[in-house]
């Protein structure tokens, strides 16, 4: 089977992609395996009990990705997976998940995407998921990622999520436990625009001494879209967290952010930020001034806050 | 060069329109350096922003090269060659100096964008990757704002308070770039100060008072006239309103 056009499309939003990638590597098409390919470090087996894969990174892997990108082209289409990363102790590895679609249908698209990942010790995970829509489809195109992630001692996760364009409806859930000395670093770039809903959960827990965390959420909600943030982070030991929320709202939409901080331990320091606000008049202007029209300014201005 | 004809710019008051910048009639000449100096808040910024096209021109005309430019939006006045420095540059999230000097001077090239990033005494390493955001300090910021001005190379520049928040010791290298580039390139400039310094400097000085031009000149004969409307003046009112007698200092 060969990938056409509007595959080949998909995948470039979703992965930087323009053919099947190098590496290890699992396409899935429309609710089945389309190609797959491991390598000798990063092995990806079906699961046998349920749909979905298995990713055993060997421990001690550097330098390696892995692409799994997730691709629906037709409507009427619910696809749900089970997804399990092992990363392999001492490794350093890119995972570069995601989930096109394209809808022309009457009938909605959806993807549900669980994906369980066992950082282990002293590993190093890199993790990009994005998520884009495309076609004319009055059935809606609907992605609801659930994500839970183990980081174990001296282990650092980093997981950028993105949503640009296409998406109607998206409910992503993230669930996170830290251990000694274990990092998580989350960046969450969204954009909704028209009548898409966006809700993002996410709990992390600093479950042992010296973890930490960073939570950064930056959005644009546009037309009559609206959105609802929800991170929290709670700690159990000495251990850092912040959380920041930041949103550009415009037109008709509703944001809702509310991050949460909970201590249950003496000697840990945790800081939430949070800010609703349209674009600065100032920035506007100072562009304008540079020769930029009003919408090119606002462009430019909406795709360095969401970079 | 640029003239402005019974130029007035009123805002909305409580109960009735505030006068901000009252029937200003001026003319700037080709490759002439202007210092324009008044009190605070006697509208210097707002002549600056009206220039600009910031805010609109409530009445008068604004002629640029000869062409009526008053009904023209800010982007087409900095198309046509006019430009303006912020006195309070604004930051933005994940817009890097390079995109903002890149966006300046029309060239997406690195090594263009460091040239400016020198020229107002900063390192281009330490500096091209980074936000324009809060994570830099005030006298960055003004650099920054000087060196997209350079990159943007505007025939016509207006620079809000460059002074502002530049230690003074690297002041002497920025003023020493504005100069050099008004010289050797023939750039109309105009500098927004109180600095003595800067007035001793320029051609001509127009003193703003209460939205007015209050007098044009150099600085032997506006310098008499700022101590007497900033001290003399301002002691008289106040005393009369407190009723307690003063002299002029």
């Amino acid at each position: 089977m060969k990938l056409n056009a509007v595959d080949k499309n998909l995948l470039e939003q979703v992965a930087d992609l323009h053919d099947t990638p190098q590496g290890a590597y699992n396409i899935r098409r429309d609710g089945e395996g389309f190609s797959r390919h491991s390598t000798e470090n990063i092995q990806i087996n079906v699961k046998e009990d349920k749909p979905g894969i298995d990713i055993i990174v060997k421990p001690g892997t550097k330098n390696e990705s892995v692409h799994i990108p997730v691709l629906l082209t037709q409507d009427g289409i619910n696809d749900l997976v089970y997804n399990t990363f092992e990363i392999g102790e001492g490794s350093d590895v890119q995972v570069v998940a995601g989930c096109g679609i394209h809808n022309d249908g009457s009938q909605e698209s959806r993807h549900d995407g669980i994906h369980t990942i066992y950082v282990r010790k002293g590993a190093r995970m890199r993790y990009v998921e994005k998520h884009y829509g495309e076609g004319e489809s009055v059935g809606g195109r609907v992605l609801n990622p659930k994500t839970i992630i183990e980081i174990e001692e001296g282990a650092t996760a980093e997981l950028e999520m993105v949503q640009i364009k296409g998406v109607d409806s998206t409910k992503r859930d993230t669930e996170a436990n830290l251990h000694k000395d274990a990092n998580l670093i989350i960046v969450e770039r969204l954009l909704t625009h028209g009548n898409q809903k966006a809700r993002s959960d996410i709990v992390v827990n600093l479950r042992e001494e010296n973890s930490f965390t960073q939570i950064t959420s930056r959005t644009v909600a546009q037309g009559d879209s609206e959105q609802i943030f929800y991170p929290r982070v709670i700690a159990y030991a000495k251990s850092r967290g912040y959380v920041e929320c930041d949103s550009i709202i415009m037109d008709r939409a509703i944001v809702q952010s509310v991050p949460e901080i909970t201590a249950h331990h003496a000697e840990a320091e945790l800081t939430h930020e949070a800010a609703i606000g349209k674009i600065a008049g100032a920035q506007l202007l100072k562009l304008m001034s540079l020769g930029l029209s009003e919408q090119e300014a606002i462009e430019k201005i909406l795709k360095g806050f969401l970079r | 060069m640029l003239e402005l004809k019974g130029l007035s710019y009123n805002v909305s008051g409580k109960e009735k329109d505030i006068e901000i910048i009252k029937d200003v009639d001026i003319s700037f000449d080709k490759g002439k350096l202007y210092a324009i100096t008044g009190p605070n808040g006697s509208g210097k910024t707002s002549l600056a922003q009206l220039i600009m096209g910031i805010y609109p021109a409530t009445k008068g005309r604004i002629l640029f090269k000869g062409e009526d430019i008053t009904d023209l939006d800010i982007s087409e006045r900095a198309k046509k060659g006019i430009g303006y420095a912020f006195q309070y540059p604004p930051r933005f999230k994940g817009l890097k100096v390079l995109d903002l000097l890149s966006l300046a001077s029309g060239i997406e090239e690195e090594t263009v964008a460091r040239g400016y990033l020198r020229q107002v005494g900063l390192c281009p390493e330490d500096y091209l990757d980074r936000d324009v955001d809060p994570g830099l300090s005030g006298g960055e910021m003004k650099r920054i704002e000087i060196a997209t001005l350079l990159a943007k190379n505007p025939e016509f520049v207006i620079y809000d308070e460059p002074d502002a928040g530049v230690d003074l010791w690297s002041f002497d290298l920025l003023l020493d770039v504005i100069r050099n580039k008004h010289k050797k390139e023939g750039i109309t400039t105009i500098l927004i100060s109180h600095q003595e310094r800067i007035l001793s400097l320029v051609d001509e000085i127009i003193l703003i008072v209460d939205g007015r031009i209050k007098d044009v000149g150099n600085k032997d004969k506006i310098w008499p006239v700022i101590k007497d409307v900033v001290g003399c003046q301002r002691d008289t009112l106040c005393s009369r309103r407190d009723k307690v007698e003063t002299k002029c200092r």
